[in-house]
C-alpha cells in the first residue's frame, strides 16, 4: 500500500520543470483583439502582450472610424453640422445635439427661452436613459448575463418611439438648431413621457435584480480594473467613470446650464472604483434621470421653443416664410450663409452620458466656424487603458471594456 | 475674470491675457508653458486637463497656435492657455504628458492632424491616421475631400494597386464653397445629374422617352 503511494515521480517533473521555468515564463504571447471583435463594442482594436492569461501590456488603437468631423466642421454652416453630432455618439444623440447648439449659442451669447431649455433638459435625460439602459445591457452581456440585455432593450424600444413621435427619426435625430429646437412637443408627448416613466421604474428593478447581486457578475467584476481618484482625474475620465471613482464632478450640478440648478437631483458618487461601482452609478444615474424628467414635466413651461429675437441665427417658421418677404429674407440668408455669428473662441462642457462633452468654437465671423474641436469623453475614457489592463485576465478585458461604456463613433470623431 | 491673470503675471514674465468670449484666457510664451501649467495643477487646482488642441491661422504668423483647456474641479472654473509655435515650417511645442498623463493621446492627435511636435513625449506618433500617413489634414491648405494616397498596407497596395481616393464631396451635394460669390456657395446638390432621365441603351431605348 505504501508502495503505491510514493511520488518521486512527481517530484522529477517538478525539478524538470524548474529547470525550464526561465525560458517558458520568459515567452510573452502577442494576442490582437479587434478592429471588428464583439468585445469592443466597434471598432477599437487592442494589441495585447500576454503571459499565459495574464495582460502585460495594453496598446488600444484607434482611428479605424475617423470621419475626419473637425475638417467639414470648418466647410458648413453652424446648423448643416448639427446631423453630424449624431453620428458622435450615435447612442445618445439627442445630448450631442443639445451640447452643440448650447456651445455655438455661447458664441453669440443667445440665451433660449424657458420651454426650449425645458425640451432640451428632458431630451438630454431620455438621451441618458437610453444610453446607460444600453450600457447596462451589454456590460451584462459582455459578463455572461444575457436576460438583462433583452429587458433593456425592450425599454430603449419604447425610447426610440418617443424620440421618432418627437424629432422625426428614431436614431439620427438632428434635433436642435442653433437658438432653439426644430419643432415644439407634439400634443400629448408629454402624457408619453410620464406614463413611459411609470411603467420604466419596476422594469429597471427588475433588471437591475438580475444583476446588482448576482454572485457570477460580481465576482467577475468586483475589485476587477480599479481607477484611483488620482488616475482618474489625471487622466481625464469623465462622467459615471469618473463619479464611481469618488469623484464629485458633474456639470449638471457644477456648472448649472439649461437651468438644471432647477430640478432636485442626486449625483451618485462611487467608493472603489471598479467595474462593480461604474455598473451600480450607471443605474442610479438612470433612477436620478427619471426623476428629472419628471420634475420637468410637472413644471413644463408655456411660451417659444426658440429664441424669437434670434432674427439672424434661427430660421423663420414654414408659415411665415411663405407670406412675409422680411422673413423669407431672412430664411434665405440663413440657408444660404449660415446663422449669422460675432468672432470669438468659446469652449462649452455638458454633462453628456458618456461624460464630459465639449466644443471648442473658434469663429472669425460669418456662419461657417473656422475651427470646431470636439473633446470626445470616449476618447479620454479609453487614454486609460494601458494603465489599468496590465495586471488584469485576458477574460477581464471584456467586463473592464464594458463597464467603461464607450462608442467609437465618439472616440474616432 | 481677470484676478487669476493679474496674480499669475508678476510671476511669469510675457503673460498676456487674451480675448475671450467666456472663460479666462491667456497668452502664454512658449517657454513658460511648462511652469505655468505646473503651478496652476499644484496651487490653483486646476486638477483636470479638459483638451489640448491646436489652431491653424493659415496665412498669419505665428501660424499655429496650441490651445489648452484645464478645469478645476473644485471651484468649477476653466482656463484656456494659448501658446504659439515659433516655427511655422517645423512647429513645435513642449510636451505636458509629465504634468497630466491623459495629455499624452490629445497631443498625439494634435501632432496626427497639425503636424505640431511635442517635445519630450513619450511615444508621438499618429493615433487616427494610420502609421506613415503622409499629410497633417486638419492644417488649412489640405483638401476636404482629402489627396489620393498609398494603402497603409505596403503589401497590399503592391498586389492590389488599390490606392486611399478622395472623396468626392468638394462641390458636391451641400457643401459650401468659400470665398465665391453666394449664388455659387449656395448649399445646394449641385451635382444633378443623378435626377436626369437615363437613356436603358442595353434595351435599345425606353418606350417612356417617348
Amino acid at each position: 500500500m505504501a508502495t503505491t503511494t510514493k511520488e518521486i515521480s512527481i517530484g522529477d517533473m517538478g525539478a524538470r520543470a524548474s529547470a525550464h521555468q526561465d525560458e517558458l515564463q520568459g515567452e510573452n504571447m502577442a494576442i490582437n483583439v479587434g478592429p471588428s471583435h464583439p468585445t469592443t463594442h466597434g471598432v477599437l482594436r487592442l494589441m495585447m502582450e500576454l503571459d499565459g492569461d495574464l495582460i502585460k501590456k495594453c496598446e488600444p488603437v484607434v482611428g479605424y472610424l475617423h470621419r475626419g468631423d473637425e475638417k467639414i466642421a470648418e466647410n458648413m454652416t453652424y446648423n448643416q453640422f448639427v446631423p453630424y453630432t449624431d453620428r458622435l455618439d450615435y447612442i445618445a444623440p439627442l445630448a450631442n445635439n443639445v451640447a452643440y447648439a448650447m456651445a455655438v449659442e455661447k458664441l453669440a451669447d443667445l440665451e433660449v427661452p424657458p420651454r426650449c431649455a425645458a425640451i432640451r433638459v428632458m431630451v438630454s435625460e431620455l438621451a441618458r436613459i437610453s444610453s446607460h439602459l444600453l450600457g447596462i445591457g451589454v456590460y451584462g452581456m459582455d459578463a455572461g448575463a444575457w436576460t438583462p440585455f433583452m429587458y433593456t432593450f425592450t425599454e430603449r424600444e419604447k425610447l426610440y418611439t418617443l424620440f421618432e413621435e418627437l424629432t422625426g427619426a428614431r436614431f439620427t435625430t438632428s434635433y436642435t438648431r442653433i437658438g432653439g429646437v426644430a419643432r415644439d412637443v407634439p400634443e400629448g408627448w408629454l402624457q408619453k413621457v410620464s406614463d413611459f416613466c411609470d411603467q420604466f421604474l419596476p422594469i429597471l428593478e427588475e433588471t437591475c435584480n438580475l444583476l446588482t447581486r448576482n454572485r457570477i457578475f460580481m465576482d467577475r467584476t468586483e475589485g476587477v480594473g480599479v481607477i484611483s481618484k488620482e488616475d482618474a482625474l489625471a487622466y481625464g475620465i469623465t462622467g459615471p467613470n469618473l463619479r464611481a471613482s469618488g469623484v464629485d464632478l458633474d456639470l449638471r450640478k457644477d456648472r448649472p446650464y439649461l437651468g438644471y440648478d432647477q430640478y432636485d437631483f442626486d449625483v451618485p458618487i462611487g467608493t472603489t472604483g471598479d467595474c462593480y461601482d461604474r455598473y451600480l452609478i450607471r443605474a442610479e444615474e438612470v433612477r436620478q434621470s427619471v426623476r428629472i424628467i419628471r420634475q420637468v414635466i410637472k413644471s413644463f413651461p408655456e411660451g417659444s421653443w426658440y429664441a424669437e429675437d434670434a432674427k439672424k441665427i434661427y430660421a423663420p417658421q414654414k408659415g411665415k416664410i411663405l407670406t412675409s418677404m422680411e422673413e423669407l429674407i431672412q430664411n434665405f440668408m440663413i440657408v444660404t450663409e449660415g446663422p449669422r455669428m460675432p468672432e470669438g473662441e468659446v469652449y462649452f462642457e455638458a454633462e453628456n452620458p458618456k461624460g464630459i462633452l465639449g466644443f471648442f468654437v473658434v469663429s472669425k465671423g460669418g456662419g461657417v466656424p473656422y475651427r470646431l474641436k470636439i473633446r470626445s469623453p470616449s476618447f479620454c475614457n479609453l487614454s486609460i487603458l494601458p494603465k489599468i489592463a496590465p495586471g488584469l485576465y485576458l477574460s477581464d478585458i471584456t467586463v473592464l471594456l464594458g463597464s467603461l461604456d464607450f462608442v467609437m463613433g465618439e472616440c474616432d470623431r | 475674470m481677470s484676478e487669476l491673470i493679474d496674480s499669475l503675471q508678476p510671476r511669469f514674465e510675457g503673460l498676456e491675457p487674451r480675448p475671450s468670449s467666456d472663460h479666462p484666457a491667456m497668452q502664454c510664451p512658449v517657454g513658460l508653458l511648462l511652469p505655468l501649467i505646473e503651478c496652476l495643477r499644484d496651487e490653483f487646482s486646476y486638477s483636470l486637463l479638459c483638451d489640448v488642441t491646436a489652431i491653424d491661422w493659415e496665412e498669419e504668423s505665428p501660424r499655429f497656435s496650441v490651445v489648452y483647456h484645464l478645469y478645476s474641479v473644485k471651484e468649477g472654473r476653466y482656463v484656456r492657455i494659448v501658446t504659439n509655435c515659433e516655427d511655422d515650417e517645423n512647429p513645435s511645442v513642449p510636451s505636458i504628458v509629465a504634468l497630466y498623463p491623459g495629455a499624452n493621446w490629445h497631443e498625439r492627435e494634435t501632432f496626427d492632424m497639425f503636424g505640431i511636435r511635442f517635445e519630450g513625449h513619450p511615444d508621438l506618433k499618429r493615433i487616427l491616421m494610420w502609421d506613415g500617413y503622409p499629410y497633417y489634414p486638419l492644417r488649412k491648405e489640405f483638401p476636404l475631400a482629402g489627396i489620393e494616397t498609398e494603402l497603409p498596407d505596403a503589401e497590399i497596395a503592391e498586389e492590389t494597386k488599390a490606392k486611399v481616393l478622395p472623396a468626392p464631396m468638394m462641390g458636391g451635394p451641400f457643401v459650401a464653397a468659400d470665398g465665391s460669390p453666394m449664388s455659387k456657395s449656395e448649399p445646394r446638390a449641385k451635382d444633378q445629374s443623378w435626377t436626369e432621365w437615363k437613356k436603358k441603351e442595353a434595351l435599345g431605348g425606353n418606350d417612356l422617352d417617348k
